[in-house]
């Protein structure tokens, strides 16, 4: 969104309303720290009252009346289904009791594979990242992925990234199963300050959905060092209500720690 | 079984289980004895140079600091640690030179909070090397495995991706589906730091809240200390013995600190406390700034209730708790 028409939102709440939409009503997603989270709980104050959040460290079902600092806060059980173990709620993702695993990245390429360990090489790098955390393991696991990328750009969007951290579709279709990753997996939804994508289901490259509104088609692929699956008919993503940023703006982030002032 | 892929990552912390098993028979006491000491006295015992070391909790949450700020006080070296989703403490440890490897799930960093320049400078000036990569999971489950007293333990995460190919992990052919499965080594941390919420003078413990990993890891460690925020008679244990997550024979020795988890959360107790936290993320910066930092709330007070005045005292710890109870608006002063 670079133009100059002024916005009544701004984009990290945008990326938190086009997050919450991808989630179902009655289904199960399990959040990362950041954006993943003000998008999971805005989902379940608007169409999804029952979706139901899973926190990697153990937290399960809160009921969140603000946005946790961290994955494993004592907000993360608030009211909650159970207060268990890590053990115990990625043993349950691996079993497939998890829908949605629902991530934020560095770098990603066109097989939707992300990097959050290193920028330059693994022993000498340029800059040390955190590394998987539960990433991994939620990409691995989980039956469909979605990724929050805020800022799409060509060092962002890479042909390759400097370090596989997470699995995508790894190096195209098919490989996820080859290296044993569970059947059926893998990333499901792309959102960035640019637009929605999906995964096309016989190369398993990254194909446009939708852009949002007031973007370009070339900007969005401009931004990006890799080509992207152009369908002929493309959507206009979404726009965040009143009612959507009042809850976003009042009730989850009073303090703007995540989506600013 | 045929060996598909072997992970590139240092094998840290493995034993072969015979191995562990004799040290339990040898190390482990299964009398009933008082277990009390000061941090002071735990980490001089227990901790030696070169240790292979790992925190309970996550993150910024249910840390024993109390035990990490007298570690840095004693100036242990060459520590290893895991990095669980170890956070704060292990940017205080490294930002200080006393752990320089780290076997690294989620590290570095903080959370919403940004980045850790301190350890973070450590590593990429190759000052702190990291011996491999893991997921939270993939950690988890190293404990898991100690825990059964297995040499691994199967998994299907860390497969495809350089994560797997920088663990200490094996890719092999399961020979029930014959599909490539993920083998997790185990581990057994030389010592380790659980803080609670309440425990006897034996190590019979109550954790309030989410477990994370410290049932796993509190059965593996070879040496595990428990921190805790009070000490309760073991009468009271035994009246819901349903909530002993720790018992006392996994227990080497019991440390009371109230607040011991400063600046980090403990779970309806009190918060994270963020001015702390942001003071150390700005101060920290620079190896100047973790000197200062160091000499002002470690090595220049004596115990760790000394430093909980030097971050504010009763007012301040009155305010956590108001702010842990949501009785208190969240302040996010790391922001920038």
């Amino acid at each position: 969104m670079s133009n100059n028409e002024t916005k009544k939102y701004n984009m990290r709440e945008f990326l938190a309303f086009t997050g919450a939409s991808v989630l179902e009503d009655g289904k199960c997603v399990f959040v990362g720290t950041g954006l993943p989270m003000i998008a999971g709980i805005l989902a379940q104050k608007t169409h999804a009252p029952h979706l139901l959040i899973i926190f990697e460290a153990g937290g399960v079902g809160p009921i969140l009346t603000e946005l946790p600092i961290s994955v494993g806060q004592e907000l993360t059980f608030h009211k909650g289904i159970t207060a268990t173990s890590m053990h115990d709620v990625m043993s349950s993702c691996q079993a497939g009791f998890v829908d949605y695993g629902f991530l934020g990245g560095a770098q990603m390429d066109m097989y939707g594979n992300i990097n959050t360990t290193c920028i330059g090489d693994h022993d000498h790098p340029k800059a040390r990242l955190p590394g998987s955390g539960g990433a991994n393991d939620i990409a691995s696991f989980a039956h469909k992925t979605i990724l929050i990328i805020g800022g799409q750009s060509k060092r962002t969007f890479v042909s390759k990234v400097d370090f596989l951290t997470t699995p995508g579709y790894l190096d195209g279709p098919g490989a996820r199963e080859k290296a044993g990753l569970p059947q059926g997996t893998g990333p499901y939804r792309v959102i960035t300050q640019l637009a929605i994508f999906g995964f096309d289901d016989k190369t398993k490259r990254l194909k446009l959905i939708s852009i949002h509104p007031g973007v370009t088609l070339e900007e969005v692929k401009d931004n990006c060092s890799f080509d992207i699956i152009i369908p002929e008919k493309y959507g206009i993503s979404a726009e965040p209500t009143d009612k959507d940023l009042d809850i976003l703006r009042t009730q989850i982030d009073p303090t703007g720690m995540m989506i600013g002032k | 079984m045929e060996i598909l892929h072997e992970g590139k990552g240092e094998l840290i912390g493995w034993h072969d289980p015979d191995e562990n098993r004799e040290y339990v028979l040898k190390n482990k006491s299964r009398e009933l004895k008082d277990k009390t000491m000061t941090a002071k006295e735990v980490v001089t015992k227990f901790v030696k140079d070169g240790d292979f070391i790992a925190s309970g909790g996550f993150g910024h949450i249910r840390v024993s600091m109390n035990i990490i700020y007298e570690i840095i006080r004693q100036k242990k070296r060459n520590l290893i640690m895991a990095g669980k989703t170890a956070v704060h403490d292990l940017d205080l440890l490294v930002g200080t030179g006393c752990v320089n490897k780290v076997e690294v799930a989620y590290s570095f960093g903080h959370e919403l909070r940004g980045l850790s320049p301190a350890s973070r400078r450590m590593v990429e000036s190759g000052r702190c090397k990291v011996s491999g990569e893991i997921s939270n999971s993939g950690y988890q489950w190293r404990f898991l495995a100690g825990m059964m007293g297995l040499p691994f333990i199967p998994s299907r995460n860390l497969l495809g991706t350089d994560t797997g190919k920088y663990s200490s992990c094996k890719v092999v052919k399961d020979p029930f589906s014959g599909k490539p499965i993920n083998l997790i080594p185990a581990v057994y941390p030389d010592v380790a730091f659980i803080h609670v919420h309440r425990c006897d003078i034996y190590g019979n413990c109550q954790i309030d809240g989410i477990l994370v990993e410290d049932f796993e890891l509190a059965r593996c460690a070879r040496k595990l200390i428990i921190t805790t925020e009070e000490i309760i008679d073991n009468d009271e244990i035994r009246r819901e013995p349903w909530r002993t997550t720790i018992p006392f024979y996994v227990v080497d020795a019991v440390v009371e600190q109230p607040f011991g988890s400063h600046p980090c959360e403990m779970h309806g107790m009190y918060f994270f406390d963020e001015e702390h936290i942001a003071e150390w993320l700005d101060i920290s910066r620079t190896d100047e700034g973790v000197q200062k930092y160091a000499e002002k709330y470690i090595d220049s007070v004596n115990e760790f209730d000394d430093y909980l005045e030097l971050c504010g005292g009763i007012k301040k710890l009155n305010f956590l708790k108001r702010r842990e109870a949501l009785r208190a608006p969240l302040i996010t002063p790391w922001r920038k």
